[in-house]
């Protein structure tokens, strides 16, 4: 344990052992749930088996070649976790079902997007340029479902999907990292403000209306917009992110008492003026009742119907392909974690989850090892917007929280979600390197002066131009807030 | 049911769920290094339980030896304890977001410092800034060489080189 080495190490061939192992346990999981169905080595099962090993190769390639210092965990972990979700979305697939091969398409599209967003921005601090157009693009992105040309109407209660062609889209997947990228970037250059300025009531120390206003805007936007949309899950989705990111920045427990204070309020107002939360409310404090059991609509069949399953699938599951997972009405999207634990049982849910876990807290070691803070709260809060959809779904599976319509990240059949949360893989790596790799730099190569915004000779000897302020005013403005302080 | 027996199947669903911790256990052990965060942030002395458990620890510690900085350690400020390996290239020490050391101080200008190695030492340069880069309490006023352990002042932040 007297390693004092500080010399950083790429750790790719770790990878590649790890990811060799996360394909085995993904293919062997395809394999499982066909074995006494004659369709066990069929030609699907080939050619399912090896595109995703090919593509999971290729990302490690690229890997190799343009993010070196990587996280070599995160890799093998993400891809066990879609493989595992193939499998089973495979094995509920009926007869003409084509879910299986659909997902596999898109996981190939996310897997390739996820490579184009490492190949391309080599770095994640060019995405704070973006603070505003993201914002703007977010606010496009949520309110896209509302367009009539667009909108592919109200499906199972909620307006968020868009058509595109033969495609249907959910656009609130990819607004979740606009609004990140967004909240890091404002965040990071306005922290100051937002921390020393402003006035004290109480305990709590209220930031100025001015420094909050895009935040709070940006919340409301998004927030509102949901309401209309009717998709309770992603609203908890964007509350929590707003809520996390600010205290991350900040260190202010009060945000978190505001915040859950907010979230409890909202919810009790939203459960009595809106009839689909009232239901989903009293789905799950009533689930065991008849009444509420055999509702035709907000009722709590499916709930129920998925604890039946994962009692039924016990300590160690009944194996995969022989339970009956798809008594359950969304097996292989909403409760597909309830097939995971019939099938798997408790041991089998519990590798998930720890999986889950670890992709967190790997999430979370990149932002603790990032050097700036836009990258800091970047990666904080995508792992978090992960973890938050995990303990949502899983948590509403369970019948610990009342059930909302979120994805369970990469398990679930839907594209727009594997996208999202492949692009969200593609960031956390990217940061990691810049977090685990020698220290970075770039933006000062002698004569060669990339970043054109400031033009320094880096020359030793000679005279400096004076460092120009990025934002005069409201630097001497933080100036005075803090001397007032001290 | 037709080919494959029972006992078959038994066999294969207890080996996939062990084949799952397997990977679990594997990917724990791959990032056990990484856990240990505190190490890393620990500066190049052996501490006190270090030096009791090897004693040649203690004795090889302060060697007169002149040596190579091989960290830059923040000491004071903001972002006390942070350490950064030293390589070959030069390091810009400013608020500016693409810094190498993004520095979170109200005091500090957004490209405040630069420290570049030459020969076998590290030379730290002031780089026009508004408050000035302190060498050991002398203002700067063109670069000059660093040596092990001696403070330099950004703010108010305070770093120094370590070997």
């Amino acid at each position: 344990m007297t390693q004092t080495d500080g010399a950083p190490k790429p750790r790719r061939n770790i990878e590649l052992l790890l990811l060799l192992l996360a394909l085995a346990v993904g293919i062997s999981a395809n394999a499982l749930v066909g074995v006494d169905q004659e369709k066990a080595f069929d030609t699907d099962f080939w050619f399912q088996s090896s595109l995703l090993a090919v593509a999971a190769l290729g990302f490690h390639v690229v890997l190799r070649i343009r993010a070196k210092y990587a996280d070599p965990v995160i890799l093998p972990l993400v891809v066990a976790l879609n493989g595992l979700g193939l499998a089973m979305i495979h094995r509920l697939d009926g007869p003409d079902d084509d879910t299986g091969n659909n997902q596999l398409r898109w996981t190939l599209i996310a897997m390739a997007v996820a490579i184009a967003v490492i190949w391309f921005l080599k770095d994640h601090r060019v995405l704070r340029r973006f603070t505003y157009i993201s914002l703007a693009v977010s606010a496009l992105l949520l309110v896209l479902p509302l367009i009539p040309g667009i909108s592919a109407g109200e499906i199972l209660g909620a307006r968020v999907w868009i058509r595109l062609g033969p495609l249907t889209f959910q656009p609130g997947e990819i607004a979740k990292i606009t609004l990140a990228i967004f909240f890091a970037g404002y965040l990071s250059s306005n922290r100051d403000l937002i921390l020393l300025a402003g006035r004290k009531i109480g305990p709590l120390q209220f930031p100025r209306f001015k420094d909050m206003g895009p935040m709070i805007t940006a919340w409301l936007v998004s927030i509102g917009v949901l309401i209309f949309q009717r998709d309770l899950g992603s609203s908890v989705l964007f509350f929590g992110l707003f809520i996390v990111m600010i205290y991350v920045a900040t260190s202010r427990i009060s945000w978190v008492v505001i915040g859950v204070g907010l979230l409890l309020g909202g919810g009790f107002v939203a459960s009595n003026v809106f009839s689909h939360v009232g239901l989903r409310i009293n789905g799950w404090l009533n689930a065991f009742t008849d009444e509420v059991y055999g509702r035709t609509f907000g009722g709590s069949y499916q709930i129920v119907e998925g604890l039946f399953g994962m009692a039924s699938g016990g300590l160690v599951g009944t194996g995969l392909g022989q339970g009956r997972p798809n008594m359950v009405p969304f097996a292989n999207s909403d409760m597909i974690i309830a097939s995971f634990g019939e099938e798997l049982g408790l041991f089998g849910l519990f590798a998930i989850v720890m999986m889950f876990l670890l992709l967190f807290t790997r999430g979370f070691r990149a932002a603790l090892g990032t050097r700036d803070a836009f990258g800091k709260l970047l990666a904080c809060g995508l792992s978090f917007a992960i973890a938050l959809q995990c303990f949502v779904v899983i948590g509403g599976v369970t019948r610990l929280i009342p059930l909302t319509g979120l994805t369970t990240p990469f398990l679930a059949a839907g594209g727009s979600s594997l996208l999202a949360n492949w692009i969200i893989v593609g960031l956390l790596l990217m940061i990691s390197h810049a977090a685990r790799g020698p220290v970075d730099t770039t933006p000062l190569p002698p004569g060669t002066e990339t970043d054109n915004r400031q033009a320094v000779p880096a020359i030793p000897g000679q005279p400096m131009s004076p460092a120009p302020r990025r934002n005069p005013q409201i630097r001497t403005d933080t100036q005075t807030e803090a001397v007032r302080q001290l | 049911m037709n080919d494959v027996s029972d006992l078959t199947i038994t066999v294969l669903r207890f080996g996939f769920l062990l084949l799952l911790w397997v990977l679990i256990f594997s990917i724990v052990a791959a990032m056990r290094r990484d856990l240990m965060i505190g190490k890393k942030a620990a500066t190049g002395v052996p501490t006190a339980r270090q030096m009791r458990r090897n004693p040649n620890l203690a004795e090889a510690a302060p060697s007169p030896v002149k040596q190579q900085a091989r960290q830059l350690v923040v000491t004071e400020g903001p972002l006390k304890g942070r350490t950064i390996p030293l390589a070959a290239s030069p390091i810009l020490l400013g608020r500016a977001q693409e810094a190498t050391l993004v520095l979170e101080d109200d005091y500090a200008s957004g490209r405040h410092a630069r420290l570049f190695p030459q020969g076998s030492r590290w030379f730290i340069e002031d780089l026009g800034s508004t408050n000035g880069t302190y060498l050991a309490d002398q203002q700067l006023t063109r670069a000059l060489p660093v040596e092990i352990g001696v403070p330099v002042r950004i703010g108010k932040t305070v770093i120094e080189l370590r070997p």
